[in-house]
C-alpha cells in the first residue's frame, strides 16, 4: 500500500484522519498515486493538481523520503521506499510566512 | 413566525447567523470551512434550505459546497469550471493580449424557480450554469466571446464577474456585471449578451463613454420592478429606468460617490442604501465614520444612518457583496465589514446593531427570510 500524507485542510475535505492508504498500479509515480488519490477521493478533484493540464497547484509541493519531488516529471518514478510503503509522500501546502 | 438567517462569507470562513423575526437575538454558527475564503453563499428562492458556498484558497484552488439542510452539513460538489471551447485573450495589466484563467467563483446565484439551477459567476470572467444542484458546471459562452472581449482589462481585485440578477419578470432576461468590463443584459438565457453601459462616464480609462471597459462595482433591482437598476460604479452611483439600456447620475449630495455595494429596500423599490468609502486610492470610511446612506428618491436626495454606528476612528471597508435586506416589516438591512462586523437594522437603517464584532474579514452577506 502507498501511504500519502495529505495537508489538514484536504483531509478535513476528504475526511480523513491520518495518513492515507492507497492501492497504485503499476509504476508508483506522482501520477499514478495522483490518479489513485482522486479515484478514491474524487472531491479532491482540482485541489492537487489543475482539473485539465494536470501540473502541480503552485503553491502545493511533494516531499519524500527528505527530499523535494515537486519539479521532477509527474511520470518520475517516486523512491523506492514510497513504493514499498516503508515511507510516505508528502503533499505539503506552502508556508504562507508573514 | 418568521426568521431570519444570515449567511456570511469571511476570508477564513463562512458563519451562518440565526434569529427569530424580533431580531434582536442571534445565534452564531461556524467557521465553516475554517481557513479558505468564502466568497459567496447563498439560499435558494425555491428551497430556502438548499445553500451554495463558494469556497476557495490560493493553495487549493476552488472547492463548491453545498447544504440541503440550511448550513447544518455541507457536501463537496462539482468543482470543475472549464471554459467551453477556444480560451481567447484579454487584456492583461500591461496591455498585451493574456489568455483566460479560471482563478475562483465569486458569487452564486440560485434560479429563481429551479432548486437544482444555479449560475455561478467566476474570474476571469465567464458564467456558468448547473442544472443538477451543482454537480457539473456548463459554461454560458456567449458572454465570454461577445466581441468586445478581446478587450476586457481586469481591475487590481482580477477581472471577476461578481454581480448576477435575475429578471423574475422576463423569463430569459439575466444582468451581470463585471470589474472593469462593465455591465451586459442577455435576454435568451444567456446564449447572447449586449453590453448595458451607455451613460456611464468613467475617468480612469482612455475614453470615458466607451461601450465596455467600466468598473461597474455592484447592481441591484427591486423585484416589482426590474426594469430599473441601480448601480454602484467605482466612481457614481448610478439609475437605469430602462432595463440597463441608459444609465444616468444619482449621487446627488453623497460626501463621496465612490464604495462598493448597493442594494434596495425590501417593499419600497425607491428606497435604496450604499456605504461611500473615501476614495479609490483609500479604501476606507471618510473621515472614521461609519455611515449607510439611504435614499428615499431612487438617489440624488440621500441620508446618513449612523445611530449604532461607530462615528470615530473607524476605517473598515464594506465589500460588493456584503449587504443584504430581509423581506420583514420593517425591512431589515444588513452588512458586513473588512474589520469582521456585521452590522444589523430592524427598522430600514434608522438604527444598528452588531451581530458580531470580531470575524475575520467579511467578504459578502446574504439574508434569507424563514417562513
Amino acid at each position: 500500500m502507498i501511504r500519502v500524507v495529505l495537508p489538514a485542510h484536504l483531509r478535513t475535505l476528504a475526511r480523513v484522519n491520518g495518513e492515507v492508504k492507497l492501492d497504485v498500479p503499476g509504476t508508483v509515480t506522482q501520477r499514478s498515486v495522483l490518479d489513485a488519490l482522486e479515484a478514491q477521493y474524487p472531491v479532491l478533484q482540482g485541489t492537487i493538481r489543475d482539473h485539465v493540464t494536470q501540473q502541480r497547484r503552485a503553491f502545493l509541493r511533494f516531499f519524500a523520503c527528505e527530499e523535494d519531488w515537486s519539479n521532477e516529471s509527474p511520470d518520475t518514478p517516486l523512491p523506492e521506499a514510497v513504493a514499498a510503503g516503508t515511507e510516505p509522500l508528502l503533499i505539503v501546502g506552502a508556508m504562507a510566512g508573514g | 413566525m418568521s426568521s431570519i438567517r444570515v449567511l456570511v462569507g469571511t476570508r477564513k470562513g463562512a458563519f451562518v447567523l440565526t434569529s427569530d423575526g424580533m431580531r434582536s437575538r442571534w445565534d452564531v454558527s461556524g467557521p465553516h470551512f475554517g481557513g479558505w475564503e468564502i466568497y459567496h453563499l447563498k439560499g435558494s428562492p425555491v428551497d430556502p434550505n438548499r445553500l451554495y458556498a463558494s469556497q476557495s484558497s490560493s493553495w487549493f484552488g476552488q472547492v463548491i459546497q453545498r447544504s440541503n439542510d440550511g448550513g447544518k452539513t455541507w457536501d463537496s460538489i462539482g468543482n470543475k469550471f472549464l471554459y467551453d471551447g477556444p480560451t481567447g485573450t484579454h487584456l492583461w495589466y500591461d496591455g498585451t493580449p493574456h489568455p483566460w484563467e479560471f482563478a475562483r467563483v465569486w458569487h452564486l446565484e440560485p434560479s429563481l424557480t429551479d432548486p437544482d439551477t444555479v449560475y455561478a459567476g467566476v474570474e476571469d470572467a465567464a458564467l456558468f450554469r448547473s442544472t443538477d444542484g451543482g454537480q457539473t458546471w456548463q459554461e454560458l459562452a456567449g458572454l465570454r466571446t461577445h466581441q468586445s472581449a478581446s478587450a476586457w482589462q481586469p481591475g487590481a481585485g482580477g477581472m471577476c464577474l461578481h454581480t448576477i440578477l435575475l429578471d423574475p419578470s422576463h423569463p430569459g432576461r439575466i444582468f451581470i456585471a463585471i470589474s472593469a468590463a462593465g455591465t451586459f443584459r442577455s435576454d435568451d438565457g444567456g446564449a447572447t449578451w449586449r453590453p448595458m453601459n451607455r451613460g456611464l462616464v468613467s475617468e480612469q480609462i482612455p475614453n470615458p463613454t466607451a461601450e465596455v471597459g467600466h468598473c461597474v462595482h455592484r447592481i441591484a433591482m427591486h423585484r416589482s420592478r426590474p426594469n430599473v437598476l441601480f448601480m454602484q460604479k467605482h466612481w457614481d452611483v448610478m439609475r437605469s429606468d430602462d432595463a440597463g439600456e441608459s444609465w444616468r447620475e444619482v449621487s446627488g449630495n453623497l460626501p463621496t460617490d465612490f464604495g462598493f455595494p448597493i442594494d434596495v429596500h425590501a417593499h419600497e423599490p425607491e428606497t435604496i442604501y450604499v456605504v461611500p468609502i473615501k476614495s479609490d486610492s483609500e479604501h476606507y470610511l471618510p473621515e472614521g465614520k461609519l455611515r449607510v446612506y439611504r435614499s428615499r428618491t431612487g438617489g440624488n436626495e440621500w441620508e446618513a444612518l449612523t445611530k449604532g454606528l461607530p462615528q470615530s476612528h473607524c476605517y473598515v471597508n464594506v465589500l460588493r457583496d456584503a449587504m443584504a435586506v430581509d423581506s420583514l416589516e420593517p425591512c431589515g438591512v444588513y452588512f458586513g465589514t473588512s474589520g469582521g462586523q456585521v452590522y444589523a437594522s430592524a427598522d430600514a437603517g434608522d438604527s444598528w446593531n452588531p451581530i458580531v464584532r470580531d470575524l475575520p474579514a467579511v467578504v459578502s452577506v446574504e439574508v434569507q427570510t424563514l417562513t
